[in-house]
Formats: structure tokens, C-alpha cells, sequence
């Protein structure tokens, strides 16, 4: 097989993003809108997609500082949320350990969910060709950038909308929404109804710690069914 | 704490959650319990916030059908399960808050 050339690897990388932005780009005019409507601020909201670059831990943040939670569980929070980017980091440290450090931070901060599955999948079906990280580089640039316009968009659209409209309770639909179709199995729904019920009776711990013990024990309840499934 | 010091100390926790094991690559193995806990970190943490959002949307807890967030809240996860479509879950959810709300204020319930 003939090796790809630089540039095919970056576009290819490029071409291969491109479909998933179709899903991507509601959810950034989502939390540009709703950001705004939480009262984070229009540089503060696009500083979030910049620098955290995480789509759900941003909307679980936004959702939390409008709910005046304190700052050490929403980063708590964040943190946990994104712990998942740690098993991406294991899945494609292999095929980037031969590049020097400054190519390793770059694609560190461009490994989100959308860049790693078409990374990876890419990575596993093609084997590992000597510019695969132009591939990486591709995919990462094309989700961050549209990324980062569908949020200034979603702040330029939150910011028109009147302060009357209920716009607050979109965000916990959206949670709605993304939660409800990920109940696949006993021990996921187990575990929801746990850490729900624990949020509920745990409501009242000062800097709505409740949330995280609710959390952690819907988790470990989880991880105690399937384990007892085995 | 201020907005900025959140965004700033949350993205470097997310950057070094990518970073780990590209840099410490091999010296540590990903401990299975880690992998399995995992999957249930999502629906944990969506339902530890969506329940207390909806049965106390003011901050006190109104467990009562006269909650129209929680009547709501019931509509899209109904939605949510025969759908499974983000948009129309919201436009369902959006559109119970509002019609349930002119209803209690309509007829005084």
C-alpha cells in the first residue's frame, strides 16, 4: 500500500468529522443559548467551549452555576464527567507514542467523544501509517471548530431571546433527553433510579454536596448489580 | 467561586484527563473497576441532578401533582423513551410546562 501524503491524511481526518458535526452543532447552539440564559456571561460561555471543550460537562456546568451550586462540586462534577477521556487517552497512546511532546499536548486538548471514535476506528481499520496523527489532527480541528462557531451562534441567538420564556427548564429536558435512551440494561436503570433517589433525600447538604454522593452511590449500586449478574 | 476560576481549573482537569495516558502511556494499566464504573457515571450523575431539578424547581421540594415541572418533567421522559429524539424531548417537555402552567392559572388548581 502506498503511503497517504500529509495533506490526504489531514483531509481525510477532515472528510471522515463531517458527518458527526450534523449532531454536534445543535448541542453548541444549545449550550450557547442556554449559557446565556443561566447569566454566564457571552465571553465567559465561549471561553467554556475554548477551554473546557466538553459539551456535556458544559452543560451540566451551566445548568449547576445557575443553580448557584458551589464551585468546588461543579468542578467535581466536570471532573467526573470527563474521567471517560482518560480510557480514550489509554485507547490511542500507542498509535502517538512515537510523536514529540508539543504534538501530544495538541492532540490531548482535540481528544473529545467525536474525534476519538473517528480517530480510533480510522486508526484500527487503515493500521498505523507514518503521518496518522495529521488524520488525529483533522478530525480534532473540524470538530473544535465548529465546535466553537455553533456556540457564538448559540450565544448570538440566547441573547435575542426575551428573559420572560421559561428557557431555564430546557436544560434539564436536554438531561432528560440524553439520559432516558442510555438505559439500556437492570443495573443502568437501578443505578439512575438510586443516585435520583439519594439526590432527593440528600437535597438539603449545604453546596448541593448531595449531588455527588448521590452520584457515587448510584455508581457503585451499579457496579454491585452487574457484578452480582456475573 | 468566580465563573473564570471554574472554567480555567475545569479545563486543565479536563486537558490532563486526555493527556494521562498518552504521556504516562503503559507504566499504569487501566484497572478494570475504573472501566466498569465508568459507564455508569452519566446516568448517575443526569439523574442525581434531573430529579431534585424537577420536584424542587425553586429551590424547596414540592412532590405534589400541582408542580407543573414535575408533570412536565414526567411528559418528556416518556417522550424521551418512545422517541429517543433530543429535540422533540424538549419541544414535548417546553410545551407541557407551558400549557400545564396556563392551565393552573387559568382554572386556579
Amino acid at each position: 500500500m502506498i503511503a497517504k501524503t500529509r495533506k490526504q491524511e489531514f483531509w481525510g481526518g477532515v472528510r471522515d468529522e463531517a458527518p458527526i458535526l450534523l449532531g454536534v452543532v445543535p448541542f453548541g447552539l444549545l449550550f450557547g443559548a442556554l449559557a446565556i440564559s443561566a447569566h454566564l456571561g457571552s465571553l465567559a460561555s465561549q471561553a467554556m467551549s475554548a477551554i473546557i471543550f466538553a459539551g456535556s460537562a458544559q452543560l451540566l456546568a451551566a445548568q449547576l452555576v445557575a443553580s448557584s451550586t458551589s464551585g468546588v462540586v461543579i468542578l467535581l462534577v466536570v471532573f467526573v464527567v470527563n474521567l471517560r477521556h482518560a480510557l480514550y487517552s489509554a485507547s490511542v497512546a500507542p498509535h502517538v507514542r512515537h510523536l514529540g511532546t508539543g504534538w501530544k499536548l495538541l492532540l490531548s486538548y482535540l481528544l473529545t467523544d467525536e474525534a476519538y471514535a473517528i480517530t480510533i476506528t480510522h486508526y484500527n481499520r487503515e493500521g498505523d501509517a507514518p503521518d496518522r496523527h495529521l488524520y488525529f489532527l483533522g478530525a480534532g480541528l473540524t470538530l473544535w471548530s465548529a465546535w466553537q462557531a455553533s456556540t457564538a451562534v448559540g450565544i448570538f441567538i440566547g441573547a435575542q431571546i426575551p428573559a420572560s420564556w421559561p428557557l431555564g427548564f430546557v436544560l434539564p429536558l436536554t438531561f432528560i433527553a440524553l439520559l432516558v435512551p442510555a438505559l439500556k440494561d437492570r443495573a443502568g436503570v437501578v443505578a439512575a433510579l438510586v443516585a435520583g433517589l439519594v439526590g432527593l433525600l440528600a437535597f438539603g447538604l449545604p453546596y448541593k454536596t448531595g449531588l455527588l454522593l448521590a452520584a457515587l452511590i448510584g455508581i457503585i449500586t451499579g457496579l454491585v448489580i452487574e457484578g452480582r449478574q456475573k | 467561586m468566580n465563573i473564570w476560576v471554574i472554567i480555567i481549573i475545569g479545563g486543565l482537569l479536563t486537558f490532563a484527563t486526555r493527556l494521562s495516558f498518552i504521556f504516562l502511556l503503559e507504566r499504569i494499566k487501566v484497572p478494570d473497576w475504573f472501566r466498569r464504573g465508568l459507564r455508569f457515571v452519566p446516568v448517575a450523575v443526569l439523574s442525581a441532578i434531573i430529579l431534585p431539578e424537577l420536584t424542587s424547581p425553586n429551590g424547596t421540594l414540592v412532590l405534589s401533582w400541582r408542580n407543573p415541572e414535575l408533570l412536565a418533567g414526567l411528559v418528556a421522559i416518556l417522550v424521551a423513551w418512545k422517541t429517543k429524539n433530543v429535540l422533540l424531548t424538549i419541544l414535548a417537555g417546553m410545551a407541557a410546562l407551558v400549557i400545564i402552567q396556563l392551565l393552573f392559572g387559568h382554572f386556579g388548581i
